[in-house]
């Protein structure tokens, strides 16, 4: 299994002297690191590369590394963790909407980089054939799949966990915090921003009326659970 | 002259005054009829009642100028046209009445003599007529009577009437009431002039209403009456009656044109009134609502100015100072927009090598084992400083960002149990290390603010880890309450506590209890600026309490709902079980055994290596001149019990107190402070 969580790893990072640390890294643990420096190198190199997950600094020269989560995002679910100096409000809840999956501020530690990275890697050694309702939605487990109606809806890997956490158990209400625990793998409680962020982003592909949510409903002053089916 | 027809200006007066005038009327009646001990609820109630219609007339009478200055105007000219009518309608009734009056005099003098000479002449006739018979004589007086009325009247023609009455009550001899024209001669004289005319010879004058025997109206008249003698001698009234008729007549005519004349005026002037206050009042609401929009932001507004009156020149003036604000804020704006950027490239251009740095330290930190041991530690060394660096540097720029601005408020409704929870269980390895427990109490019940979870998790992580680091092993009390529109969590704890004055410097940068001592503990001397920002932030409150020796209380006040302003706090800033609290009950004996129970802190204070117990106050918050201190707390602020301290020292020796602290412990206030008591006497039993 551990084996199976080695994976590429795309280093979008202008600071050859971080971009050279975090190789050094993520080789000790047994990663496969790509280098680009540029912005507007991103996406190509990224093609080519075909990484299992992105590490994406914010500040870069050229194209900023919002418009290249975008772009990636764009034609791929690929994980994306996004690296930031800047924890305020705004910029995290940007990165995440540009659609980061995790975000981790520096200065970080190694073992939390490497944990996050990890977490995102996660893929539930194969899932035992499971279907699951929520709402009018029929979620395929093992074959990662959302369908409305026998329309499929295409959901990141992330949104998948999230969707999938909370219709596997539809009669409890999730806390931000157990969300985070158990889709983003914080063990400590993080930012809850990250939950309401996705639990968005989750809402504006698979509600009918993202102001008005079934699928995933908002409990006032607690958290959210799976909406009736 | 009845005032009763007057003209009807006064009569609308007397109306409107009467409104407010007849409420206070009654509202008296009520409370006199209640009495003295029920009278004030009742009167209430009553001025309640009373006041519940008349609200909205005083709110708009208290907001609206225009309508004040045009009230005003038509009740000070009412008053003034009341005046003048009274003066007029007094000095046309006079000129009118001199007139009549002079006119009556000289027609009643004449008939007076004639009445006089037609005495004389039949007096004479009859005395030369011969032998003068007792009633021959009364039976021509009664004749001669009514010749007399009959003649005197017909002179007047209905310009007045002649009345005849006996003098005194004395009504024999044929000189009964008589009277000319049908009037009811009795009814129409007044009883007070009648005494007049007895009691004199000259002629006396009075105001009347002639009644008349038949269903004619009664008119208003002058009378005049004087004592005159019959042929025999013998006295009897003689009354003139003018009939004032004409003449109130005429003054109705002019106290009507004067009403009416009044009554245009008073509406004039308040339509006048009303376009002059229009004037003025236009430009000054204008500029209310200019000075609103600006206020609420839109600092491009201005007023529209027009001539060069003082109306124009306010509004220039307005413009001029609008302009000047705008230009301030806008540089204002600039100024901090460049301080944000500035701490955002800072914060950006700061981490990124320390990113490098740090994991570049913590892969040798990892390879320590295969050092040597100078090496090896010195890379350990070099992991723990970073670690330091790091959390000073989250400090600094998160304190940047406050003054900047940039904070803002994420808030939403939370549980503050749960951010407790989270609080403790992240403060549990610490608090194990130190031999506290830390407990929490009043989280029955959900308690429940609209607040910036993270935010209000740093605050209490900060005031948590701080009781813990100084609270000398003992208990921490975490205490959640909700009450009206705020929610409370204090954080008490039982060590050193605080020295007189402290407790609002501990909010202060880099503050230190004792500068001298070397920082010992990690804390980088901002984690309670921040969190007073923080909870300034939210619209709450955070203060501090301490006392030497008896531990400090930390406590955060939120507003229920963010936009709802604080106006107390769930849970009192010193706790009930705090020394003074205790003393002020009275269950302790008089002040000597409280006192002397803060001894022992004191005295092991003194040697210093005796008291591990001192250290934890040092690496407070720290070092900062107290004159940058944030005291500008909200509420009353921060506050401290200097009592024990001083009185103590200056009382007793050291040594000499260590027996009455014995004599202190004996006696706990009572149950609910068994844990502060225990663990007192845990403190002095070290």
């Amino acid at each position: 299994m551990m084996s199976f969580m080695k994976g590429r790893v795309l280093v979008v990072d202008d600071d050859s002297a971080l971009a050279e640390m975090l190789g050094i890294v993520l080789r000790g643990e047994g990663f496969e690191p790509s280098f680009v420096a540029d912005g507007d190198k991103a996406l190509a190199a990224f093609r080519e590369a075909k990484p299992d997950l992105v590490l994406l600094d914010l500040m870069l020269p050229g194209r900023d590394g919002i418009e290249v989560c975008r772009l990636i995002r764009a034609e791929s679910g690929v994980p994306i963790v996004m690296l930031t100096a800047k924890s305020d409000t705004v910029d995290v809840v940007v990165g995440l909407e540009s659609g980061a999956d995790d975000y981790i501020v520096k200065p970080f530690k190694p073992k939390e980089l490497v944990a996050r990275i990890r977490a995102r890697l996660r893929r539930s050694e194969e899932p035992a054939p499971e279907q699951l309702a929520i709402g009018d939605l029929v979620i395929d487990v093992a074959g990662h799949s959302v369908k409305r109606d026998g329309q499929s809806i295409a959901l990141t890997p992330l949104e998948f966990d999230l969707l999938v956490a909370l219709a596997r158990k539809p009669w409890q209400v999730f806390t931000r915090e157990v969300l985070l625990e158990q889709v983003w793998g914080y063990r400590h409680a993080a930012d809850t921003r990250l939950v309401n962020v996705h639990v968005q982003r989750l809402r504006s592909k698979v509600e009918k009326d993202p102001e008005k949510p079934e699928i995933v409903v908002t409990v006032r002053g607690v958290g959210y659970k799976a909406g009736p089916s | 002259m009845s005032g009763d027809s007057a003209a009807s200006a006064p009569g609308r007066s007397g109306a409107r005054a009467g409104r407010p005038v007849g409420r206070k009327r009654r509202y008296l009646a009520g409370g006199l009829l209640h009495g003295g001990v029920q009278g004030s609820p009742v009167l209430r109630l009553f001025m309640r009642w009373v006041r519940r219609p008349l609200l909205p007339v005083i709110r708009l009478w208290r907001r609206n100028l225009q309508l004040k200055v045009v009230v005003t105007t038509l009740l000070m000219s009412l008053g003034v046209v009341l005046l003048l009518g009274f003066v007029v309608i007094g000095q046309v009734r006079n000129g009118l009445l001199d007139a009549k009056v002079k006119a009556s005099q000289s027609q009643a003098t004449g008939g007076f003599a004639a009445a006089k000479q037609r005495a004389d002449e039949a007096a004479t006739a009859a005395g030369d007529a011969g032998t003068p018979v007792d009633d021959r004589p009364s039976q021509n007086v009664i004749q001669w009577m009514s010749d007399l009325v009959y003649s005197l009247s017909s002179g007047g023609q209905g310009a007045f009437d002649v009345v005849t009455l006996p003098a005194g009550g004395d009504s024999g001899g044929g000189r009964g009431p008589r009277a000319s024209g049908d009037v009811a001669p009795s009814a129409s004289i007044p009883e007070s002039l009648r005494e007049r005319v007895d009691s004199s010879t000259a002629a006396a004058q009075s105001y009347t209403r002639i009644v008349y025997n038949s269903s004619e109206a009664s008119q208003p008249a002058l009378v005049i009456g004087k004592r005159v003698n019959d042929p025999n001698g013998d006295p009897y009234q003689l009354y003139y009656l003018f009939p004032l008729t004409q003449e109130e007549k005429s003054l109705s005519l002019v106290k009507g044109t004067l009403a009416t004349a009044g009554l245009f005026v008073v509406v004039l002037f308040g339509a006048i009134a009303w376009l002059v206050v229009r004037q003025v009042v236009t430009p000054v609401r204008m500029a209310a609502g200019v000075a609103e929009r600006l206020s609420a932001g839109r600092l491009q507004e201005r007023m529209k100015v027009t001539g060069e009156d003082d109306i124009a020149r306010l509004g220039e003036a307005f413009n001029k100072m609008a302009q000047n604000l705008q230009l301030k804020i806008s540089q204002l704006e600039d100024l901090s927009r460049m301080q944000r950027r500035f701490v955002s490239d800072v914060s950006h251009e700061l981490r990124t090598p320390l990113t490098t740095v740090r994991m570049a330290a913590d892969v040798i930190h990892e390879a320590r084992e295969d050092f040597d041991p100078v090496t090896a530690r010195s890379a350990e060394l070099l992991a723990d400083q970073l670690d330091r660096f790091e959390s000073l540097l989250a400090d600094l720029l998160e304190i940047s960002r406050f003054d900047a601005g940039a904070a803002a408020l994420e808030a939403e409704p939370i549980d503050l149990r749960e951010v407790v929870r989270r609080v403790v269980t992240g403060a549990e390895p610490l608090a194990e290390r130190k031999g506290t427990r830390i407990r929490v109490t009043g989280d029955q019940q959900p308690v429940v603010a609209e607040a910036d979870a993270r935010r209000v998790e740093r605050i209490l992580r900060n005031l948590v880890v701080n009781a813990v680091e100084h609270g000398e092993g003992k208990d921490v009390v975490v205490k959640l309450a909700a009450a009206g529109g705020a929610v409370a969590v204090a954080v008490r704890d039982y060590g050193v506590g605080l020295k007189p004055g402290e407790a609002a410097r501990v909010f202060s940068r880099f503050w230190r209890a004792d500068p001298a001592r070397a920082r010992t503990t990690g804390g980088t001397g901002l984690g309670l600026s921040i969190a007073l920002e923080d909870a300034r932030l939210h619209g709450g409150w955070l203060q501090a309490w301490g006392e030497p020796g008896g531990g400090s209380q930390f406590r955060l006040t939120l507003p229920r709902t963010a936009d709802e302003p604080l106006r107390g706090s769930p849970i009192p800033l010193e706790p009930a079980d705090s020394r003074g609290r205790r003393t002020a009950e009275g269950t302790a004996p008089p002040s000597g055994g409280a006192r002397a129970a803060t001894v022992p802190a004191q005295q092991s204070a003194g040697p210093g290596q005796a008291r591990p117990a001192r250290d934890p106050i040092p690496p407070r918050p720290a070092a900062a001149p107290p004159a940058a201190d944030p005291t500008a707390l909200p509420g009353n602020g921060a506050r401290v019990v200097p009592r024990p301290v001083s009185p103590a020292r200056r009382q007793d020796g050291p040594s000499a107190a260590e027996p009455p602290a014995a004599h202190g412990d004996g006696h706990p206030a009572g149950g609910p402070e068994e844990d502060p008591n225990s663990q007192g006497e845990a403190c002095r039993g070290r």
